[in-house]
């Protein structure tokens, strides 16, 4: 076999295969894991483009109706009532591709309905960020603490997670429904305020595993403080699943929102949510679709958009679950360099999880199970 | 273990005091109980308002309040001695929850359970068909599913599922352009999921378009929608196909006397089917139970007489078969009554509101029917929500023991790959899973507030919701005890059961 002319040729292209994969190997070395799992984000097609699109959306949301003072660039407001035109149909149409007048069309008294819409969207996500901010740093705060001090400390930050667990979300619904006054803000306040258990409880499982850890021990014996530890050692190899977690947590907060609203409980008129535009629309389904469509469309695609960047995130933090394709690829030896991409991951401390530490379910980046809008 | 479990009792009984007294404070700042007397104009005004703070003793501050209503929920410990207190209307709460309860449980129990199973069997699939179009377009699924408000989903489904299917079942006839359509999407759908090479999945595709078109058209031509029915020759060849499955799938197909202690149970249950059918015109509840439990037992005893090297697994194949193919028989002897059922309905049998149409009157078959019909919608609108997350889960899950080591040891040591799935990958699997499902399960009797809300179901949700826009105290804190005691039991049994499943996790002593 050896003697046949083209086989030195392949030898020899498997020789430099080899010896390229080699020098991507050691590139690799040089990469921080910022790096890495930047790289791995950005290789999520579905998570890129839904990053595109949710950029989109909240650019058109934000622009078209404008913020407080500015009017935005749509000729509309979502206050004004110009005349009904066409029964209030929308005007919108692809072939070919003309906005209209009113593109997503008009509600009974004549409220341009994109422009409604837009400001729908707007508060949904407003509300969205809220929670998310609010209750990822209450999350955090709590897990952290408890997972590091552990002791008296960690027995009642987590009894009084288990018992804003049990609280119902709809209470707090109902306490801000009373006092009307309350602006947006409060409420995704209050709400972020009720939504932290799930990432205290995850936050904590990473810390109670993290804390063990051989660097821990160093830095501590380095004469570290515990507020050293917590924020310079531990607290950026938990960055993942809070990270992962965040998103998640927004994308169930859009829909705890809207739910709240839909039961007349979150956002009031005259302010209007997408919740809220559809609850008040959806008796006129068989007359008037439109209004039932387009938010419940605007709040599938957010909602289906930050699921979508949070499995990227995951994957690009954990790619532990790709495993098996690797190891399939890794026949080929070209691939190597993915396998090695994959044991430097697993290497560094971020992504190694010793799986089911403490009473933390559900896996090390798991989904936290949100039947809250049930 | 002893003393870990009244630890955590007591703690958990510390914990639901301790939420009980903050939910109770947030009801009473949530509004003005007497708000709707002091908008009115009657004349008895000042004599209604003097009879609601009587009755919710709205004269004492609320955390006094809630000691007074503390004193009657503590003799709930006594049977028979439970006080929650009264609902504006004069219910006595107890009342009010114990009707509830049963009709939560009826909608819920359902859905969660078909979700779970359906959704831990795509989440394997998928799993072990990593990265092909199957994953990717059921993943992309998934997450639009979670995606989808519930109510949103429950207006599209009242007027697509009932509206628009009430209007075809007046008319139940099929165009060849719309048989053609839904052939082409079981088409598209059995070629992901039997996959293969290009070539293979266009046979598939295309045998799957024509073979569901042609029964979809057949069935309209013949009337089917409006007399439907599956008959002993559809439930044989039905039962057939379940015995092959069951058997593949749990001892393989070489096992033969698992395989022929299946086919006897499908012939069985054939039999039944022209035999004992008939009889059971005016049968009760419990007898269908009754011979459901037969059916299983009849099973066991098939695959136990079998015999052969493993005994248990003809009698775990037999019970699954038997079970399910009476489940067959059973929905035939429905669909018998389903003529009757379409006319007392007067042509509209597909309800969007409500768990039961007021004054329908009949034998079991009419009323079972009749729950079917008004569970039907709200019983898709959880299962399309509650189905996502436990795809994924499980899908993780198995990922995660596929790439074990003991995994590549069973392989290694030669094991077919069914063994190594079903036996070595799909137990260990499932350990976390349920974890998840005790959770789940803990919070059922929560209920599904707003998809009861929408589908106007009366269960717990209801209840809570009711109470809690008129202001009224009593059932929303019955609602949350109910609630918050079984959820805090279930996750104690979480934890049990998982430290009892795998025993590198043990509970702290």
């Amino acid at each position: 076999m050896s003697d046949q002319p083209n086989d030195t040729i392949q030898t020899r292209q498997r020789l430099t295969d080899e010896l390229d994969s080699l020098e991507v190997a050691a590139d690799l070395k040089g990469k921080s894991q910022a790096a890495l799992v930047r790289k791995r984000f950005l290789g999520h097609t579905g998570a890129i483009v839904s990053l595109v699109v949710l950029g989109c959306v909240v650019l058109l949301a934000v622009t078209s109706v404008g913020i407080g003072p500015w009017h935005g660039w749509w000729k509309y407001s979502w206050l004004d009532t110009p005349p009904l035109q066409n029964g209030g149909k929308p005007t919108l149409s692809l072939f070919p591709l003309s906005a209209g007048e009113h593109p997503f069309g008009q509600d009974t008294v004549g409220r341009d309905y994109f422009a409604m819409t837009m400001r729908g969207t707007q508060i949904s996500l407003l509300i969205t960020l809220t929670v998310g901010i609010i209750s990822a740093v209450v999350g955090v705060v709590f897990g952290s603490l408890s997972g590091y001090f552990r002791g008296g400390v960690e027995t009642v930050l987590m009894r009084l997670t288990d018992m804003v667990i049990i609280i119902p979300v709809l209470l707090i619904g109902a306490v801000i429904g009373y006092n009307t006054n309350s602006g947006i803000l409060v409420l995704g306040f209050l709400l972020g305020l009720t939504t932290w258990t799930g990432m205290a409880r995850l936050v904590r499982g990473d810390f109670l595993s993290l804390r063990e850890r051989e660097f821990v021990d160093a830095a501590r014996l380095a004469g570290a403080s515990d507020r050293r530890i917590i924020f310079k050692h531990i607290l950026p190899n938990a960055v993942g699943v809070i990270t992962v977690n965040t998103t998640l947590l927004m994308s169930s907060a859009i829909l705890l929102e809207t739910s709240l609203s839909y039961l007349g409980m979150g956002v009031k008129a005259p302010d209007t949510s997408l919740g809220l535009l559809i609850s008040q629309n959806q008796a006129a389904f068989s007359t008037r679709p439109w209004l039932f469509w387009w938010p419940g469309l605007f709040i599938v695609l957010i909602c289906l958009c930050i699921n979508f960047v949070g499995d990227g995130l995951r994957d690009a933090f954990d790619p532990r679950q790709r495993k098996i394709r690797l190891r399939r690829m890794s026949e080929t030896p070209h691939d190597d360099v993915e396998g090695a991409l994959l044991a430097a991951a697993v290497v560094s401390p971020g992504a190694v999880r010793s799986g089911w530490e403490d009473d933390a379910p559900g896996g090390p980046l798991g989904e936290t199970p949100n039947e809250e809008h049930r | 273990m002893a003393s870990f479990v009244l630890r955590r009792l007591g703690v958990s009984l510390l914990v639901l005091l301790g939420a009980s007294f903050l939910v109770y404070q947030l009801v009473a700042i949530s509004g003005d109980p007497l708000q709707e007397y002091r908008e009115s104009n009657r004349p008895n005004k000042e004599q209604l308002m003097q009879a609601r703070i009587n009755l919710l003793n709205l004269d004492v501050p609320a955390p006094v309040r809630y000691f007074m209503w503390l004193g009657g929920a503590l003799k709930c410990v006594i049977p028979g001695k439970c006080d929650l207190g009264k609902t504006l209307q004069g219910q006595e709460v107890t009342d009010a929850l114990s009707a509830a309860i049963p009709s939560t449980l009826q909608l819920v129990a359902s859905a969660t359970i078909l979700a779970i199973v359906i959704g831990i069997t795509i989440g394997i699939v998928t799993a072990l068909r990593q990265y092909s179009a199957l994953d990717y377009s059921v993943t992309f699924m998934t997450f639009l599913f979670f995606s989808l408000p519930v109510f949103w989903v429950a207006v599209l489904l009242k007027q697509f599922g009932a509206i628009r299917f009430n209007d075809f079942l007046a008319d139940p006839t099929v165009s060849v352009g719309v048989a053609l359509g839904i052939g082409i999407v079981a088409g598209l759908i059995w070629a992901l999921l039997l996959g293969g090479t290009m070539r293979r999945r266009l046979v598939v595709f295309a045998t799957a378009t024509v073979v569901t078109a042609g029964i979809i058209w057949y069935l309209g031509w013949s009337q089917w929608f409006s007399y439907p029915g599956l008959g002993p020759a559809v439930i044989a060849v039905t039962g057939a196909g379940i015995a092959m499955g069951a058997t593949a799938l749990l001892a393989g197909l070489r096992n033969r006397k698992a395989l022929y202690s299946a086919f006897i149970m499908v012939a069985l249950a054939v039999v039944m089917e022209l035999v004992l059918v008939p009889q059971l015109d005016d049968a009760g509840f419990w007898l269908i139970v009754l011979l459901g439990l037969a059916a299983i037992g009849a099973g066991l005893l098939v695959g136990w007489l079998m015999g052969g090297y493993d005994r248990g697994q003809s009698m775990k194949i037999a019970a699954l078969t038997s079970f399910l193919v009476a489940g067959l028989v059973l929905l035939d002897r429905f669909m018998q009554s389903w003529p009757e059922y379409f006319k007392a309905t007067r042509g509209r049998p597909i309800a969007t509101i409500g768990s039961e149409t007021p004054g329908l009157d009949g034998d079991l078959w009419i009323t079972g029917i009749d729950k079917y019909a008004h569970l039907l919608l709200p019983t898709m609108a959880l299962i399309l929500i509650s189905l996502a997350s436990y795809t994924r889960y499980s899908r993780a899950s198995m990922l995660e023991v596929m790439g074990q080591d003991y995994v590549r040891t069973a392989r290694a040591k030669g094991l077919p790959e069914r063994t190594v799935v079903v036996r070595h990958a799909f137990r260990n699997a499932l350990i976390p899973i349920a974890t998840i499902v005790a959770f789940d399960i803990g919070g059922l009797l929560g209920g599904a507030v707003i998809t009861e809300n929408v589908f106007s179901f009366k269960g717990m949700g209801q209840l809570f919701i009711q109470g809690l826009s008129h202001q009224d105290p009593n059932p929303v804190m019955g609602v949350f005890l109910v609630v918050g005691i079984t959820a805090v039991t279930f996750n104690l049994i979480a934890d049990l059961t998982y430290s009892a499943l795998d025993p590198r996790v043990r509970v702290k002593a």
